[in-house]
């Protein structure tokens, strides 16, 4: 008798949970249109790191300033954090989800929810790995495989004698790992160069410490490290340090990302190259939102603007860089 | 008690046989700038704030509890000594006001289990999670990098042997001493079989709780130090991350019963050495990050199975 009621309770429950989904969907497109307020939802990654922090800045300052109305999420690194993050936007009706997917697989479901929903989904700085392209507005941000590749083409111009490459890389499944790597792998593929050892560091700097110590023991000759990001070659540098031997000439070190702290040493000499990610996406980010919104046309794929730095470079950047 | 631990050492030195055999000069040693260096070595520092953790975590378990907010104990103890240093003030003071407001926090712990009478592993997920929140609020989500040779020296420094390494077992000779070659040890596994009945027989069973959840707050902290220290600056967000499971593990693999009522010191040295000795196996033994986990959990789950039947004999040999 008990279960029957809790049964009949539960579809009437549902029932008027979907009643109220739809209506106040329609509510709040129409509301969208009437006092031009967007609500937008963003689920970041976590804050790992310098350039995501900077990244984080950029959303909640370019919201600010085009008047959108931003509910942020941070997720610490994991997906289901993230999953539940966008779940909860589409309950709120937000006007539009974009997010930075923790890894790259695994989102097809929660998408497909965001899709019935009617809320468009705007991808930034990381892609998703789905057959269904239909899932997600557009994919704002880096081209990773471009960045591996000009990681590669600078150390294949400068490499002189060295041979032996030794890879930090990002976190096991993150997209900028995965492709950071085949860019990499492509550029140098042919030349003397050849990766003796590859191992994740988790984006982090005691990560890149605790296995740049490790490969300086087990790995013969190093002569070049290829991080995928500015925190782990600064643990890097820790560790070379510490075993004696001087980063930027005795090893030559190359990262992704230029960070002030990567930028200040690579100003220093200690770093030889830093590929540019650039994390100030918030304002074109603010404009894709409103012309998705306004339902105009949008590429499918935009990509930031980025540079790359020498020493020189950098020290001339460093006193105007904002993050 | 011996045999308990012939596993766990076993582990270890099969871990560093396979080492030995993909890299002949693992145990090689040599004098680098004053300071020992080679794998042992990074083994021990790298070590050294799992250790540390685990000590405490050890004697929290004993009263069968547990803490799981030690990682962001730690993150905290990073977070607040960098954005002193940060803001121009010394180093010691820095650390001096990260270790009070640890202990704080670990009386807050031992308020919500001894006192409140929370379960431990609710009372102490609270902090768990609002402690990394507290953590990232400290720093402003920023990563807090610092220029400080003292600070430097906690978890990156040497005396002939990392001086991380040295903290370590030094606050394990301390515990040791206090707990064995006093009543305390006793008086907390009693704690951890009846703190009722611990009670009735007149041990004060508040204190002691809240005493070992103020002490492995204090751990925490002082890992938390060593982590920062180690690469100069506080990252909130991934300092002592998970820590907590590398820390309930190493006192586990040692031979502590989660039950609570009875612990191994020597058991927890030696769970940390595997844990970060495996850490390490898989970078110099060049393991794929893919199959990473799964390597160490085939590892780990070989551990306890071999524990698993000796100590069922032992507690069948032992009249109840």
């Amino acid at each position: 008798m008990l279960k029957k009621i809790t049964t009949a309770t539960a579809a009437v429950l549902l029932a008027a949970l979907t009643a109220c989904g739809s209506g106040g969907d329609a509510a709040s497109s129409s509301g969208t249109a009437d006092d031009g307020k967007i609500t937008m939802g963003f689920a970041q990654v976590g804050a790992e790191s310098g350039w995501r922090t900077a990244n984080t800045k950029s959303i909640q300052e370019s919201a600010a300033a085009a008047g959108i109305d931003l509910k942020f999420s941070d997720a610490q690194q994991k997906q289901e954090n993230q999953i539940k993050a966008i779940r909860s936007y589409i309950q709120q009706k937000v006007d539009v989800i974009a997010f930075s997917p923790v890894v790259e697989t695994g989102w097809d479901t929660v998408l497909l929810e965001a899709k019935r929903a009617n809320i468009p989904v705007i991808l930034t700085d990381r892609a998703v790995d789905s057959e269904d392209t239909s899932l997600y507005k557009t994919f704002l941000g880096s081209d990773f495989v471009k960045e591996g590749e000009k990681a590669g083409e600078w150390l294949k111009a400068n490499a002189g004698s060295a041979v032996n490459v030794v890879e930090l890389q990002g976190t096991t499944g993150a997209a900028p790992a995965i492709d950071r790597k085949e860019g990499f792998e492509k550029a140098i593929a042919g030349s003397n160069l050849k990766i003796v050892a590859s191992q994740t560091g988790d984006f982090t700097r005691s990560g890149g410490k605790q296995v740049m110590e490790a490969f300086l023991k087990s790995v013969p000759q190093i002569d070049v490290v290829y991080a995928h990001n500015d925190d782990m070659g600064l643990g890097a540098i820790e560790a070379i340090k510490a075993a004696g031997k001087v980063p930027g000439k005795d090893i030559k070190i190359i990262t992704v990302d230029a960070v002030k702290d990567g930028m200040t040493a690579l100003a220093a000499g200690e770093i030889n190259f830093i590929v540019e990610c650039s994390p100030l996406l918030g304002d074109q980010l603010m404009d894709l939102a409103k012309k998705v919104l306004k339902g105009e046309e949008v590429p499918a794929r935009v990509v930031t603007e980025e540079t790359t730095f020498t020493p020189e470079q950098a020290a001339a950047a460093l006193p105007t860089r904002k993050y | 008690m011996k045999n308990r631990l012939l596993w766990p050492v076993l582990a270890l030195v099969a871990l560093l046989v396979l080492n030995v055999v993909v890299t002949p000069s693992f145990f090689s040693l040599r004098l680098q700038d004053g300071h020992l260096y080679g794998s042992v070595i990074d083994i021990l520092r790298n070590g050294a704030p799992t250790l540390l953790i685990a000590l405490g975590m050890t004697l929290v378990i004993a009263t069968r509890g547990i803490d799981l907010s030690v990682g962001a104990v730690a993150a905290i103890a990073g977070a607040v000594t960098c954005t002193y240093i940060a803001s121009g003030g010394d180093p010691w003071i820095g650390m001096g006001i990260a270790l009070l407001l640890c202990a704080v926090l670990g009386l807050w712990n031992g308020f919500l289990v001894s006192v409140l009478g929370i379960q431990p592993i609710i009372a102490t997920l609270v902090l768990m999670t609002a402690g990394r929140g507290i953590a990232m609020l400290i720093t402003e989500g920023q990563i807090i990098t610092v220029d400080s040779p003292t600070y430097r020296e906690v978890g990156a420094g040497f005396l002939v042997l990392p001086i991380a390494i040295l903290i370590s077992l030094a606050v394990l000779g301390l515990v040791a001493l206090v707990t064995r070659r006093t009543a305390l040890g006793l008086l907390i596994e009693s704690v951890g079989v009846n703190p009722s009945a611990s009670r009735l027989a007149g041990v004060k069973s508040r204190t002691i709780i809240w005493t070992v959840y103020v002490f492995a707050a204090v751990c925490a902290g002082i890992a938390g130090l060593m982590i920062s220290s180690n690469v100069s600056a506080a990252d909130a967000n991934s300092a002592g991350l998970w820590i907590e499971m590398d820390a309930i593990l190493a006192v586990v693999i040692g031979g502590t019963s989660l039950a609570g009522g009875r612990y191994s010191l020597t058991g927890t040295l030696l769970g940390a050495l595997i844990i970060q000795t495996l850490t390490t196996t898989v970078y110099t033994v060049g393991i794929a990050p893919e199959i990473t986990l799964v390597f160490k959990a085939i590892v780990v789950i070989a551990v306890c199975l071999m524990q698993a039947p000796i100590r069922i004999r032992v507690r069948q040999g032992v009249p109840a």
